[in-house]
């Protein structure tokens, strides 16, 4: 009885891990492979991979939208970083009734449907004339109420006899935050680092709406218009998922720890 | 003593000045934006007050319902299924001496990793008329002609709830899995000795101690599919015949897509507010009980 229930939870088990997989496997055998071929579901490699990838080459200006991408993820991230880690900081080291009430006001974005805020923000950066530039991809989410809220929450196990100790060494308070807190925080910040620049990197919406020539485009916004065109190319198409895919998930096979501790974020 | 801790009561605050603001600027500003240009109604940059008609608009509007019912099936059928899905998956991994743990764990989060866009492009090669899911289905014998999946209404759900599940499971089985690995191994033995199954165990011993986490990821997953749009947008882009389209595809489509009309389009966007907050209040309200 005992084995037969093991074998089943196996089974079980094994039926999710190829229904998870199995899309990954589908891009790289795609990426080889013709349109006609893909949409037909042959699931072989071919030898369409060069073909696949000229074509993308030649249809899109690819490595600009790579360069775009991570201009805005690289720069997104380390502001958010700095900004949030700073919001923190300060909201949990000098916790006054004050300054919790503030947070508490702030967590309130965090229900904040983007749909609601988007219209708004597109005239805004309409009318600074800042539309169609990496600023305004990064600027929307560039502090998010539940970054703060994870670096308050991992400041609270952060040893405080360290900024006592630096006071009487006659640290600043932005010297103890800069040469204290930023160095012994750094898990903290590596995990908060992975989950901001996959936000960053993956985001669809608001690049949508905020850029509008094709040299700025990033990375999901040139796969999505390439699927959605009347007779998608899926041989091509391929090749910029991988593209795009491989980034994220390179980070979280080297880093899986502080992937997977970014993820759980302020819950524990 | 006091006057230090005033002191640096003080400079405490310049380092939630800043952040703050950003937040207040960016999210705020625009939802009492939003709240106005509800009861606006012009062209270009000339608006002017229309009082209540946009939300009189409402409820004539046949799109919005149709938006609105789309959105709740997606919430009403694909959250449960995956939460109990991460659920369950979680119990799994977290049996003392399984084999391959670690295997499993990585397979089934990894879709996380993905960015909406192409998984939602890669999930509509998938659900090609001739392609590989239809052929795989019916080479077991479970179909016995292809499905269209993207071209009939009811099948087009059926496909964005499998790929939601799809991205989304492993990501809620990592937070379920954290939580048991808090549960003290001794009440799970206890509970083996007064003779109660696995099943039995997982119903009263897991569940309860997971209500909380349970809770906060209901709630997330909520707040998430009532503000889907990435996915809808790249698998069926709405069709065929709005039939998957989602209010927040609705509210890109009435200020960027059909000739702008940013004032209803504010007000639509409202309706996603006040369903966010009374779902999350009833959550809370259900779920949290009287602590």
């Amino acid at each position: 009885m005992r084995k037969v229930s093991a074998a089943a939870i196996h089974l079980f088990l094994i039926i999710a891990s190829v229904v998870s997989l199995f899309p990954f496997v589908w891009m790289l055998i795609g990426m080889t492979n013709s349109s006609s071929d893909i949409v037909k579901g042959k699931f072989s490699f071919g030898s369409e991979l060069s073909t696949n990838m000229n074509k993308l080459l030649d249809m899109t200006d690819l490595g600009g939208a790579f360069w775009n991408s991570a201009v805005i993820a690289v720069i997104g991230t380390v502001c958010t970083l700095i900004l949030s880690s700073m919001a923190g900081f300060g909201f949990e080291i000098y916790r006054t009734k004050g300054k919790d009430r503030l947070f508490g006001i702030l967590m309130l974005s965090m229900m904040m449907p983007f749909a609601a805020v988007m219209v708004p923000l597109f005239r805004m950066f309409s009318s600074m004339g800042m539309l169609n530039t990496p600023t305004a991809v990064i600027l929307p989410t560039i502090t998010t109420a539940f970054m703060i809220f994870f670096f308050m929450q991992n400041t609270k196990s952060f040893p405080r006899e360290l900024l006592q100790a630096g006071r009487v060494d006659g640290l600043g308070e932005w010297r103890l935050f800069t040469h204290v807190y930023m160095p012994t925080m750094k898990p903290t910040y590596a995990a908060a680092a992975i989950i901001t620049f996959m936000n960053y990197w993956n985001s669809f919406l608001w690049p949508l709406i905020a850029l509008q020539t094709p040299d700025k485009k990033t990375l999901p916004l040139i796969v999505s218009s390439l699927a959605s065109s009347y007779n998608p190319d899926y041989g091509m198409i391929m090749v910029a998922i991988v593209i795009t895919t491989l980034p994220t998930v390179l980070i979280f096979f080297l880093l899986q720890k502080q992937f997977v501790q970014g993820m759980l974020g302020s819950v524990k | 003593m006091g006057s230090k801790w005033n002191k640096s009561n003080l400079m405490g605050w310049q380092f939630v000045l800043l952040p703050s603001a950003l937040i207040l600027l960016f999210s705020f500003y625009p939802m009492i934006q939003s709240l106005l240009l509800s009861f606006q109604s012009g062209k270009g940059n000339v608006y002017h007050y229309v009082g209540l008609s946009n939300y009189a608009r409402l409820f004539s509007d046949p799109m919005f319902k149709q938006a609105v019912l789309n959105t709740l099936l997606y919430l009403v059928v694909q959250v449960p299924i995956m939460l109990m899905l991460g659920l369950v998956i979680a119990y799994f991994l977290n049996m003392p001496g399984l084999k391959f743990k670690g295997f499993y764990r990585t397979a089934i989060f990894l879709p996380c990793v993905t960015s909406l866009v192409s998984y939602a492009v890669l999930f509509k090669s998938i659900f090609a008329v001739d392609g590989i899911l239809n052929r795989m289905l019916m080479s077991i014998h479970i179909i016995h002609e292809p499905i269209a999946w993207l071209m009939d209404p009811v099948w087009a759900k059926v496909a964005i709830i499998a790929a939601i599940t799809w991205r989304w499971t492993g990501y809620n089985m990592i937070f379920y899995l954290a939580a048991m690995q808090n549960i003290d191994p001794s009440v799970y033995e206890a509970a083996s000795i007064d003779g109660a199954s696995k099943t039995r165990q997982f119903f009263s011993i897991t569940v309860p101690m997971l209500k909380p986490i349970i809770l906060f990821t209901a709630i997330i997953s909520t707040n998430g599919t009532l503000q889907l749009f990435d996915e809808v947008v790249n698998i069926t882009n709405g069709g065929p015949g709005n039939s998957t389209m989602t209010i927040s595809q609705y509210i890109y489509n009435l200020s960027f897509m059909y000739t702008p009309n940013f004032g209803y389009a504010a007000t639509v966007s409202y309706a996603i507010v006040i369903m966010v907050a009374v779902l999350a209040f009833l959550q809370l309200k259900v779920g949290g009980e009287k602590k």
